[in-house]
């Protein structure tokens, strides 16, 4: 009986050890995660070096092909807006679903772009080009000055228009109803 | 696929089957007595089939359903860019979804990335004690689960220039899935006290990703390689992509690369264009739902006179399984309890079938259902009624629309949408 009282505390210590190690896949290194993790968050502790300003985002908004789909201006293009035509709406919501304006975070702006542009050259851009073309989108919505620079440091500080006018995101619980009271 | 029914004509004619004792001819031939005419020894003509359809089958000729672009937008488009895609439902039978008849979605368009999935990784890191890098052999090695699971885009949505089935609820799917317990993984890295969130990307172009709460990821999201019985498709995410079940088509990453386990909503990508105004709004946006549509008798359909049809259609939600469909004939004044096909599942399409008798007169057909929560598909007037809006023809259903799909049926057969 006391070697099955000692078995059954092994098991129970031994148990959750062995639940949670297949010992399968391998550890990444701290290099690996870097070059793959462009997840930029709202702190911007993911922002590589490197800086960027208004006017060389001007010049690369043409030279990178960004004013062929999204127009000269960011207002006049086949491809989403990227300055509202509603610029001095103080009703944010109402100056439309243009990024560099209902975003609520400047490195949501950068994580885009960074990501997804330009079209069919994604991946292409340098850290600072990213930089200079989020510093050009917000100048011409006027969220930032013309001479501020952009870099891991000023980046999450900007105050965007959107500020914190936006729903909180649902405290989602499994097996609850998505809400409450809703019909019926 | 040619027909080779003159030839087959000519040699059950010739008595060559009779002779041989072939059983081509059937009971016919056998029996060794002259056909009594040409009709009663009919047989169809042949499929040629190559070496391919031998290798991988191919419906029949005669079975045209096929997916169509959604929205307006098409797919490819000159670029070679998938929008939105929308699967046959009015001649779906059972719940699982072909694979080749799967929806589809992209956020803004999308190329298909032909992955290797010997070269592809799944990486997890962030609030772990044990950031964890597999590939799909090792991912193989560790335990699976196999789900039945509906996919439904946020866009899925009726309007009363729709058409038929596939227009007002085409963008949802159901398919079996196989893979890993997100869990499981998440408990092999282990999680540091501080996660409440986590991202995942894709390897496309774009690499979109999307924000999640780590209490779905332990509840029951799942990496999955299989589906229906194979490996998942390209068009859905070849070789892994995430379920999250019941919650909206985007957060199920296609082409899954990387989980980043994080302390708050990241707002990446796919996450801005899920911001709202208004709360209640929020949470109409994440799980689905409880929603159900008649497939049959739908939009576009014909009856070809009065009597005896078993209408059909599919219920789903994300809250869980569902419990109860009802029908109704008379345009939503009488309800009538719908038969189940099978065991409706968690968070996937469940069948549900309706013997009616036309009197041969015009009525409206609805159905709704309820879910393992008691949630119950609502119909828009009590959606409009909710928001304190008037409901008519500008009124638009926030967040993801569950509302009641009425079905118009005319004295002559013919079926439109009742929205129109």
């Amino acid at each position: 009986m006391a070697s099955l009282k000692v078995l059954a505390l092994a098991l129970l210590m031994g148990a959750p050890l062995l639940a949670q190690s297949y010992g399968v896949g391998r550890t990444p290194t701290a290099e690996e995660i870097r070059a793959w993790d462009i997840s930029i968050g709202p702190t911007g502790e993911e922002l590589p070096p490197g800086r960027g300003t208004v006017r060389e985002g001007a010049q690369l908004y043409r030279t990178k092909g960004c004013a062929s789909c999204h127009g000269a201006t960011g207002l006049d293009g086949k491809a989403p807006l990227l300055k509202s035509r509603n610029g001095a709406n103080p009703d944010v919501w109402a100056r439309g679903r243009i990024l560099p304006v209902r975003a609520p975070f400047a490195t949501t702006v950068w994580d885009y772009i960074n990501r997804a542009m330009p079209l069919n050259r994604e991946g292409t851009l340098t850290a600072d080009e990213v930089y200079s073309l989020t510093a050009y989108l917000l100048f011409i919505n006027d969220v930032i000055a013309e001479d501020l620079v952009l870099d891991p440091q000023s980046l999450p500080k900007v105050a965007m228009p959107i500020g914190d006018k936006y729903a909180a995101l649902p405290d989602w619980k499994p097996r609850t109803p998505r809400l409450k009271g809703y019909p019926h | 696929m040619s027909s080779k029914r003159p030839a087959r004509r000519e040699f059950l004619k010739s008595g060559a089957a009779l002779a041989g004792g072939f059983t081509l001819g059937g009971a016919a031939s056998l029996s060794g007595q002259t056909p009594a005419s040409d009709q009663a020894h009919h047989s169809p003509p042949m499929i040629k089939e190559g070496k391919d359809q031998i290798a991988y089958g191919e419906r029949s000729s005669h079975v045209t359903s096929v997916r169509i672009a959604h929205g307006g937008r098409p797919s490819p488009d000159n670029w070679g860019l998938t929008f939105h895609v929308a699967a046959p439902l009015q001649d779906s039978v059972g719940v699982i979804t072909p694979s080749s008849l799967h929806y589809m979605g992209t956020t803004r368009g999308s190329f298909l990335p032909d992955v290797d999935p010997r070269e592809h990784r799944l990486m997890i890191h962030g609030l772990v004690d044990r950031p964890l890098t597999l590939t799909m052999e090792d991912l193989k090695r560790l335990p699976s689960v196999t789900r039945l699971h509906f996919i439904e885009c946020a866009g899925n949505r009726s309007s009363r220039r729709a058409k038929n089935v596939q227009e007002t609820h085409g963008m949802t799917s159901c398919a079996e899935w196989t893979g890993v317990l997100l869990s499981t993984l998440l408990k092999e890295c282990g999680l540091k006290g501080t996660a409440s969130w986590f991202v995942a990307e894709g390897s496309e172009e774009v690499k979109g990703a999307s924000s999640m709460p780590i209490a779905k990821a332990m509840e029951d999201c799942f990496v999955a390689y299989g589906m229906n019985g194979e490996a998942v498709r390209p068009q859905n995410g070849f070789p892994l992509r995430l379920m999250v079940p019941g919650f909206e088509g985007i957060f199920h990453t296609k082409w899954l690369r990387r989980i980043k386990v994080v302390d708050r909503y990241y707002m990446n990508y796919n996450d801005f264009g899920h911001l709202d105004q208004d709360a209640k709004v929020a949470a109409l946006d994440y799980q689905i739902g409880p929603k159900s549509v008649i497939t049959f008798p739908s939009a576009g359909q014909q009856l070809p006179g009065r009597g005896s049809y078993e209408i059909s259609g599919l219920a789903w939600s994300g809250g869980g399984a569902i419990k109860l469909v009802e029908v109704s004939t008379d345009g939503g004044k009488r309800w009538n309890k719908a038969e189940f096909k099978g065991t409706p599942q968690r968070m996937a399409h469940a069948r549900f079938g309706y013997q009616w008798n036309w009197d041969g007169q015009e009525g409206e057909l609805q159905s709704r259902c309820t879910d393992e929560l008691g949630q119950v598909q609502p119909s828009r007037a009590q959606i409009a009624k909710y928001w304190n809006k008037p409901y008519d023809q500008t009124f638009s259903v926030p967040g993801l629309d569950n509302s009641i799909q009425p079905w118009k049926i005319a004295g002559d057969g013919s079926v439109t949408n009742g929205f129109a």
